[in-house]
């Protein structure tokens, strides 16, 4: 397994796997699969100042090769994150872990991360200003530079931790938001969020999510996520993390040779909940069968 | 646990209503649900409810409403279907000597093994379940050897014309267990206090993990496939 070890900004894995924040909670669901402590790290579900229910229900909708979702970040809050559920995390989780971070209010951004600075097993913060779901801002912050480089510097003055950026597909230019956030101080870039979509029931004549719109995820965004990813390797020097549709080793490599340091497999652990398991055994003989000895020469690769 | 069943038995027993037999399944308690990766280019799996378990062979009883159960209809014996097994809470016991099993269309599957169950703990069971016509009847015979089978049909061209709230009336309903459509469950429940109902969301995983099915409750946001899908009456608020 030493041949699968990547480094983050502050951390270090021993292979890139990770689950994408809001498909795994906090892992306590996958316990009853396989053993968790198999993971480089998990991105945990959205943490906001105070408890969120999210939207009303529909919040999920199927589409070819994906899901839409617009559950609305519903979460427990920060400060039953911190005394109820990190304290219980070791007892399944060994590794550090990756805390996203979100808001609607650069306020509230400083105020989850000051609440989480205390957590040790907190390893770095994904600032989460990507969210399409929720009304009051989320991704508002991530499709304006100067939004993103606001947000950003907030919360880098306040963390004990790196800051790795979460950025949303649904923007004209990637390259221009993803420059901001690294000359504001972020330490990596997380991407991509779902982008937005929408179905309609023909039957009932109305939006099938009654949020209307959703973030479309799944092996559907894969092209869009690599492209950027790719995009932005080519013109940050700060390590990406991408996530994007990833269903097989295939993927994982794929997104490494475009320029992510590290992947997050999302929607996939939905439709299979072993499938991080299956694909952290898969890895070390099939970049072997590419000829790669270590898993970091693949980062870029794609570049030339 | 993921488990691959394979198909021992499929049948068509109603309107557009198939009856499937999987075998090779761990222990499900009466309530739980099984979500099954049906074939072809569908992304999410499909969640149904178990209609009955004897050793290793759980039936399923579901109507074809899409493209995913249409899938799913046409799946051969022999064939192995991808599953994730024993989700959900499940129904609880009770204390009540009597109780009645409340249910309409295609909820009503669940209550069969249930009302199996409850025999087994020397509970007496009346059935009232209601469908749209005599076509889409299905289980009424099988549920006549467990009780009193009360069946209602919106164009009264089996038993009752009416609800199952019409199939009620003049009852004295202790405690029950209902499944059905919400419009259902929120006329029941909100006549009836004591009992525990069934709740049907649209899934994205079915294990607890996307929190696409949470449904408000008297206390606090619960996940439809992993707090539920039983809830007892007094934890429900229905929207308006």
């Amino acid at each position: 397994m030493e041949n699968l070890k990547v480094t983050l900004p502050g951390m270090v894995l021993q292979n890139p796997i990770m689950p994408a924040s809001g498909t795994f909670g906090f892992g306590f669901d996958f316990v009853d699969y396989y053993d968790i402590n198999i993971l480089g790290s998990i991105m945990t579900k959205a943490i906001t100042q105070h408890p969120r229910y999210g939207n009303a229900v529909p919040r999920i909708a199927e589409v070819t090769s994906g899901m839409l979702n617009a559950i609305g970040l519903q979460n427990l809050g920060v400060e039953e994150a911190v005394n109820a559920i990190f304290p219980r995390l070791p007892s399944i989780y060994r590794h550090k872990v990756i805390a996203n971070v979100s808001g609607s209010t650069v306020e509230e951004y400083v105020a989850v991360i000051k609440a989480l600075n205390k957590v040790d097993q907190i390893g770095a913060y994904e600032i989460n200003i990507s969210c399409p779901n929720i009304k009051e801002g989320g991704m508002a912050f991530s499709v304006d530079e100067t939004m993103a480089s606001y947000v950003t510097k907030a919360c880098k003055a306040v963390s004990e931790k790196p800051i790795y950026v979460k950025l949303s597909p649904n923007v004209t230019d990637i390259v221009k938001i993803a420059k901001a956030v690294e000359a504001a101080g972020a330490d990596a870039i997380t991407l991509i969020n779902t982008l937005l979509g929408m179905r309609i029931d023909v039957k009932t004549r109305k939006p099938v999510l009654n949020n209307i719109y959703g973030g479309l995820s799944g092996p559907a965004i894969k092209p869009v996520a690599l492209k950027m990813v790719y995009q932005v390797y080519r013109n940050v020097s700060i390590p990406i993390i991408g996530m994007g549709g990833i269903m097989t080793k295939e993927d994982v490599v794929e997104f490494m040779m475009a320029g992510a340091s590290a992947v997050a497999i999302g929607t996939g652990n939905l439709v299979d909940p072993m499938i991080c398991h299956t694909i952290v055994h898969e890895l070390e003989s099939y970049i072997s069968s590419l000829g790669f000895e270590k898993i970091e020469a693949l980062v870029g690769v794609a570049h030339g | 646990m993921i488990k691959r069943l394979s198909v021992k038995n499929h049948e068509t027993i109603a309107k557009d209503t198939f009856a499937l037999v999987l075998k090779g399944a761990p222990p499900h308690k009466p309530g739980q649900f099984i979500n099954i990766t049906v074939p072809g280019e569908h992304f999410l799996r499909r969640p149904f409810s178990i209609a009955d378990q004897e050793d290793d062979e759980i039936l399923v009883i579901y109507k074809v409403f899409g493209s995913g159960t249409q899938a799913l209809s046409e799946v051969k014996i022999g064939e192995t279907l991808d599953c994730l097994t024993c989700l959900g809470n499940g129904f609880g016991m009770t204390k009540h000597k009597h109780v009645y099993l409340i249910g309409g269309g295609v909820g009503i599957p669940p209550l069969y093994y249930l009302a199996k169950a409850l025999k087994k703990h020397a509970i007496d069971v009346t059935m009232v379940l209601g469908f749209n016509t005599e076509a889409d009847c299905f289980l009424i015979e099988a549920f006549e050897t467990l009780g009193t089978v009360i069946v209602a049909t919106l164009d009264g061209s089996r038993g009752i014309q009416g609800t199952v709230l019409e199939g009620l009336k003049d009852h004295t309903v202790n405690y029950y267990y209902a499944v059905g459509p919400n419009p259902m469950l929120k006329a029941l429940t909100s006549i009836y206090k004591d009992g525990e109902v069934s709740l049907e969301e649209r899934m994205g995983c079915g294990f607890g993990a996307c929190m696409g099915c949470s449904i408000k409750t008297k206390h606090e946001p619960k996940r439809v496939c992993k707090e539920g899908p039983v809830f007892k009456v007094e934890e429900l608020v229905w929207k308006t």
